[in-house]
């Protein structure tokens, strides 16, 4: 009977894995565990208090375990969880603080739609030891672990003490709050800089800050107590001593609530920028079996001590010598729970919603394997050539999520023309991709990041492409430093080599070939008798171009023709052309889609798949090649020559006005009019996705006006501040 | 050369010739075949090396240059290279002041393969000036256009008529002017009537009388640019329908540009090939419309997204913001789209975007061009300046373009459809072929808000009459009942419907009552 309920709803998953979850990772080895803990009686209603992706993946599961759904939203955040949620409540305006931390409005949704238990996904309440309570107290089951676990490791110096009673690794640092700057200064020349300041109820790289001296003391204590009071409503900071360069690998554990626990293995999540997570991987390269299973064991020592149940993941940071301290705990899903999920084949909701019903772990640590091996990269509306990613906003005016690939799995909570505005995290999707080794699960992200269509936002797909062809990445070769080590000047975009570049030059000239013959096929042109124009048109029988393309400053002189009789041209499918450039030969194959954004081409023999972003009359294409953005200009030779007699626009000089980097609001405003500031004076802070970003002036200059207020919400590209 | 203080640059242009360019002409001794060849040899030239080195130094193409760019490479044959100019006064009879070709050059081409007639204005031949000969040439290739059914481009770059002739009248048969630097009058009222005109950022200037007159008649200090630059003509007076930043940048669009447009008005609307799926279900239009019915969006994000390969070419964008208007292809059909604005104060019908979507739908008309309108309209713009400036002259002038349009005619109502205006954009009470309503259509005598203060002036209970009001006119059903509306669609469809209704529509025949005319509200 067993077996036979196991096979029936082993069907069942299979078929959500494709539909719903969109996981098209083979996770055979994992379907008969699915189906049998889908037959166990759970809730009949779940409500999910949070946004976005994660809201998405808690609907996922609770659909393929037969759970109703209810999700909350703002006034103005409609997307795609509500519409997959069975019922929706709307539960205050766009700010956070007055919706998705709105406890009296989740409350009473839960009232009103008969919610049995709630999912808080991560951020916002997750881990909210007074929400837990609320709920505890009108007998609705919180999806996580209990108020004392949340307490216990929410508060980050408690947390410390109890790991450090539990014999786990911890950092040397201060265990106690920090009041003042100067206390701050003070405690930070005790334990020997670098220090890391931080806030005591912080997570996710907010309230963070890293000090090398006095100075930066007192200024990360400025802004970590204002960003943690703004993020979480409590400013109480505390200090520790920065390890440089470490790496930051994290134990997902698992526990239920008759003190079992498992650890499933790590999770490093080096590649970081301002201490936000970017590309993170299952397993880790660095760790070797001994090392994994004494962390896995403290991480599971320090569950035990503090009766946790629930997922939970334990952050270690690693050293060189891989000497681990422990971070935090964090007691709630994590953002990249899916690559624990796809090399252990386990859903983690799942779990955490059997946990919380009260069921026991049916695995035991053995039972837990490391299958192939996962990469998750964080796809963001941001611009990564500012600061490796500040914030964009936008409305997403063409979206295709790349999941004709196989072994990609994309968790998002958008979808084409969705907004990203600037009430929320810019995560656009986390893309994940599994292959039975690292090499196999990095070729499929590189193909996924080339057909990742986005268009309305700038996003990071450029830094993502770079990170995960890096060679230093590729070794494995990385840190928490990784970033500004590689780009110690920021992130330009891929360098293309000689070669490369001449891949690049030859699909441009190819594409304006194609357009110039796409533009005769004027119906009519062909003696179409059928459509009776008065006047017939002459065919094109051009066969060879002689073009010059444009990119950067220089000018690429370059001849194009028809290989041989081997194009087909009808309906605008097929055309190969020869291509020489720079005194290359490339030959260019492809099914030239003018309609679609993604451009297949066969260059030399080799399938690359480029994206047209735009392709104006004026011959100005932009190409998205290697992941980064390319701005071509091809024109023919007659033009190009003629073209060089035109006036060259006067661009104007940025040094002396101050322009908003992103969308946000100006939370202080340091200047004005008539003050003289310095190189590298702050100017004004502006606040950003619950960032605050301080800009700084590029020269000695006097203020000649200032544009906007402190409180006034701007725009990318608005003027703040201008200078003489 | 005393009497010619026309224009300054006219007389020292002059001289140049004479010290250049007099050899040509001492040629009796050569063979008929020789001067001939000497003679094309001149043309070519122009006005002579300097004065086209003069030419680039301003940033400008010359004559044979733009011609060459404009069309497809080898397929210019040119007319008239041999004419010159007749006058005998001033000494402009002198061998040195004749150019064989005169200021103008003339001929046919194809671009894309399509046939065009052109002329293109020499400005480094006694300042592009327009003589007799020059007109002339002018005409003989518009009345060859106009028999074989094929449209003429003029690419102006002129001082304006030549002085010593006296003016020459042209009777414009002209197509598409590509308004180029500084054009004098006459040029001004001859450009202001040809279907279309481009000009260039920077250096096309286009006015009556220029700025030394205006002082000296008005007292008035403006500069060439304030007072005919491109600017001007395409943002503050509509003259002008698109700028460009250079000549290059003109004429690679201009040559994109006319694929879009029938050879003549006798031919049907050009048929391109299409890659694009014309059943492509456009998911982000679901939620182009913001919930707030108060909130703007943009409506070049509905047409970009419907349209083939989102390539639509905008006329007018910086004039009259709140209408939108340009031409766009469906299924390979060109097509024009009128849209409202809700962006731009929140896209009302006021007399400039009156004028200027009435003007783009007779266009449209006149040259068997389908119509498709998008309409989020919340009324006309009230108040004096409107009033005083006759709205209602210039409404009507709207709403005869539409009622008088035979071409077909397909109108999505995206939002508000308020009072007049919604009767204004191609209804189906002016004979709309095809009329679809969103799902977040308002088709309603005006908001409910406006309206409630109305119904229940001085009573209570105004939020309760408003929600009542929100509820039956708030929504697309009172029209849709009514069969005003021929169906509440998907947004997602929207792209689908429309290339399968001009498909229905290609044999669409309607034709008005006859008249000499008709006789709109100008």
């Amino acid at each position: 009977w067993t077996f036979l309920t196991g096979v029936s709803v082993t069907m069942h998953a299979c078929t959500h894995t494709h539909t719903l979850t969109r996981t098209h990772a083979p996770h055979t080895h994992t379907h008969c565990s699915y189906g049998l803990f889908s037959s166990s009686q759970t809730f009949d209603k779940i409500l999910i208090a949070n946004r976005g992706e994660i809201a998405c993946r808690v609907i996922k599961t609770c659909k393929k375990m037969g759970i109703q759904t209810v999700a909350v939203h703002s006034d103005v955040d409609s997307n795609v969880h509500v519409k997959m949620a069975d019922e929706a409540v709307c539960v205050g305006p766009a700010p956070t603080s007055k919706s998705y931390l709105n406890m009296d409005a989740i409350m009473d949704a839960i009232r009103l739609t008969g919610a049995q238990a709630v999912h808080p996904g991560y951020g916002f309440l997750s881990e909210n030891k007074d929400f837990a309570k609320r709920l505890a107290a009108v007998g609705v089951t919180f999806i996580g672990p209990d108020t004392h676990a949340i307490q216990a490791m929410g508060d980050k110096i408690e947390s410390k003490l109890i790991a450090k009673a539990a014999k786990v690794n911890t950092i040397p640092g201060f265990d106690g709050v920090v009041k003042t700057a100067e206390d701050a200064v003070k405690i930070a020349q005790q334990i020997g800089y670098p220090v890391m300041i931080k806030a005591s109820a912080g997570g996710g790289g907010k309230g963070m800050r890293i000090a090398w001296n006095d100075e930066e003391t007192r200024e990360g204590f400025r802004f970590s107590s204002q960003e943690a009071a703004s993020s979480f409503g409590d400013d109480r900071l505390l200090i520790e001593k920065y390890i440089d360069n470490p790496r930051h690998i994290e134990i997902q554990v698992l526990a239920d609530k008759h003190g079992n626990v498992l650890w499933l293995n790590e999770r490093e999540c080096s590649i970081q920028r301002r201490n936000q997570k970017v590309v993170e991987e299952a397993p880790s390269m660095f760790l070797d079996a001994d090392t994994r299973r004494v962390m896995g064991e403290q991480a599971v020592q320090l569950a035990k001590a503090v009766k946790y149940s629930s997922a939970g993941t334990v952050e270690f940071l690693v050293d060189s010598k891989k000497n681990f301290y422990f971070l935090e705990m964090n007691t709630r899903l994590q953002v990249e729970h899916p690559v624990t999920e796809c090399i252990t084949g386990l859903d983690l909701v799942e779990q955490m919603i059997r946990i919380a019903k009260g069921y026991q772990l049916q695995q035991k640590q053995e039972d837990i394997p490391i299958n192939g091996w996962a990469i998750e990269s964080r796809v963001y509306a941001e611009d990564p050539f500012k600061s490796f990613g500040l914030p964009s906003i936008g409305r997403l005016s063409q979206y295709q999520e790349p999941l004709k690939l196989s072994h990609v799995r994309v968790d998002s909570g958008i979808e084409e023309g969705s907004d990203i505005n600037i009430y929320y995290d810019p995560m656009i999707s986390k893309l994940v991709t599994y292959g039975a080794t690292r090499a196999e699960a990095l070729a499929r992200m590189e193909d996924a990041l080339d057909n990742y269509v986005i268009r309305g936002v700038t996003h990071n797909i450029p830094l993502l492409r770079e990170i995960i062809t890096h060679p230093r990445f590729v070794s494995g070769d990385i840190s928490t430093n990784f970033l500004p080590e590689v780009y110690p000047e920021g992130f330009k975009g891929h360098h293309l080599d000689e070669d490369r570049c001449r891949e690049l030059l030859a699909s441009a000239a190819a594409l304006h070939v194609t357009s110039q013959l796409y533009s005769h096929k004027i119906l009519g042109t062909q003696s179409d008798l059928m459509l009776c124009y008065r006047v017939s048109s002459a065919p094109m029988d051009q066969n060879n171009w002689e073009l010059c393309v444009e990119l950067g400053q220089e000018l690429h002189d370059i001849e194009i023709s028809k290989s041989g009789n081997s194009y087909i041209f009808m309906n605008g499918l097929c055309l190969s052309l020869q291509v020489k450039v720079d005194g290359g030969q490339v030959e260019v194959c492809g099914d030239w889609n003018l309609a679609s954004p993604l451009l297949p081409l066969t260059i030399n023999g080799t399938c690359r798949m480029l994206q047209c972003l735009s392709k104006e009359s004026s011959g100005n294409i932009v190409l998205q090649y290697m992941g980064t953005l390319f701005k071509v200009r091809v024109l023919s030779k007659l033009t190009a020559k003629l073209n060089s007699y035109m006036p060259e626009k006067v661009s104007e000089d940025t040094s002396s006005i101050l322009r908003s980097p992103m969308p946000g609001t100006v939370v202080a405003m340091s200047v004005k009019p008539g003050d003289t500031v310095a190189d590298g004076q702050e100017i004004c802070v502006i606040e950003a996705m619950k960032m605050q970003n301080s800009l700084t002036a590029v020269k000695q200059a006097k203020v000649k006006s200032v544009h906007c207020q402190p409180g006034e919400t701007v725009g990318e590209g608005d003027l703040l501040v201008e200078l003489e | 050369l005393a009497v010619l203080h026309v224009h300054q640059s006219f007389a020292c242009l002059l001289q140049t010739n004479i010290q250049s360019d007099c050899r040509w002409y001492s040629v009796s001794h050569l063979s008929v075949k020789e001067r001939i060849e000497k003679k094309r040899k001149a043309a070519q030239m122009g006005g002579g090396q300097k004065r086209i080195d003069a030419q680039h130094q301003r940033g400008k193409l010359t004559a044979r240059e733009r011609v060459e760019l404009l069309l497809d490479p080898e397929s210019f044959v040119e007319t008239d290279m041999f004419v010159e100019h007749r006058c005998s006064d001033f000494g402009m009879e002198q061998d040195a002041n004749k150019f064989p070709g005169d200021s103008v050059v003339t001929g046919r081409g194809r671009i894309n393969g399509r046939l065009v007639y052109v002329f293109s204005q020499d400005f480094t031949v006694f300042g592009g000036s327009l003589s007799g000969a020059h007109a002339q040439k002018i005409c003989k290739i518009m009345d060859q256009a106009l028999t074989v059914g094929a449209p003429v481009i003029g690419l102006n770059d002129s001082g304006g008529a030549r002085i010593q002739e006296g003016v020459e009248s042209l009777a414009g048969y002209a197509d598409i002017f590509l308004v180029h630097p500084s054009d004098l009058p006459h040029h001004g009222s001859l450009c202001i009537l040809t279907h279309l005109m481009l000009c260039l950022q920077d250096t096309s200037y286009l006015f009556i009388t220029g700025p030394d007159v205006v002082k000296s008649v008005t007292n008035e200090d403006v500069t060439q640019e304030e007072l005919g630059g491109a600017k001007t003509h395409t943002a503050v007076s509509g003259v002008a329908h698109r700028a460009f930043e250079n000549d290059v940048e003109a004429l690679l669009y201009l040559r994109d540009f006319f694929n879009f447009l029938p050879l003549s008005n006798q031919d049907p609307a050009p048929i391109r090939e299409c890659q694009d799926p014309s059943d492509r279900l456009v998911k982000s239009l679901d939620t182009v419309v913001p919930f707030e019915s108060t909130k703007a969006y943009d409506m070049l994000d509905i047409i970009h997204a419907i349209v083939d390969e989102g390539d639509f070419f905008e006329i007018m964008p910086t004039y009259a913001k709140n209408i939108v208007v340009g031409f766009a292809r469906m299924n390979g059909r060109t097509v024009g789209i009128v849209g409202n604005q809700p962006k731009v104060a929140s896209g009302c019908l006021d007399i400039n975007s009156s004028v200027k979507g009435a003007r783009f739908v007779r266009f449209c008309d006149a040259f068997n061009i389908p119509i498709i309108t998008f309409v989020d309209v919340p009324g006309f713009l009230p108040g004096t300046a409107q009033e005083y400036g006759g709205i209602i002259r210039h409404g009507a002038k709207l709403l005869f373009a539409f009622a008088e349009a035979t071409v077909p005619k397909i109108t999505i109502i995206t939002r508000k459809a308020y009072g007049g205006a919604y009767d204004v954009m191609s209804s189906k009470h002016l004979r709309g072929d095809m009329n679809y309503a969103w799902p977040t259509a308002e088709v309603a005598v005006m908001g409910a808000k406006g309206a409630v203060q109305i119904i229940f002036r001085g009573k209570e209970n105004q939020a309760e009459a408003e929600a009542e009001y929100v509820e039956k006119f708030a929504n697309p059903f009172p029209a849709a009942v009514r069969g005003f509306v021929d169906d509440i669609i998907e947004p997602a469809t929207t792209r689908k419907r429309i290339c399968r209704d001009l498909e229905v529509l290609a044999s669409k025949k309607q034709v008005n009552p006859w008249k000499k005319h008709a006789n709109i509200p100008l």
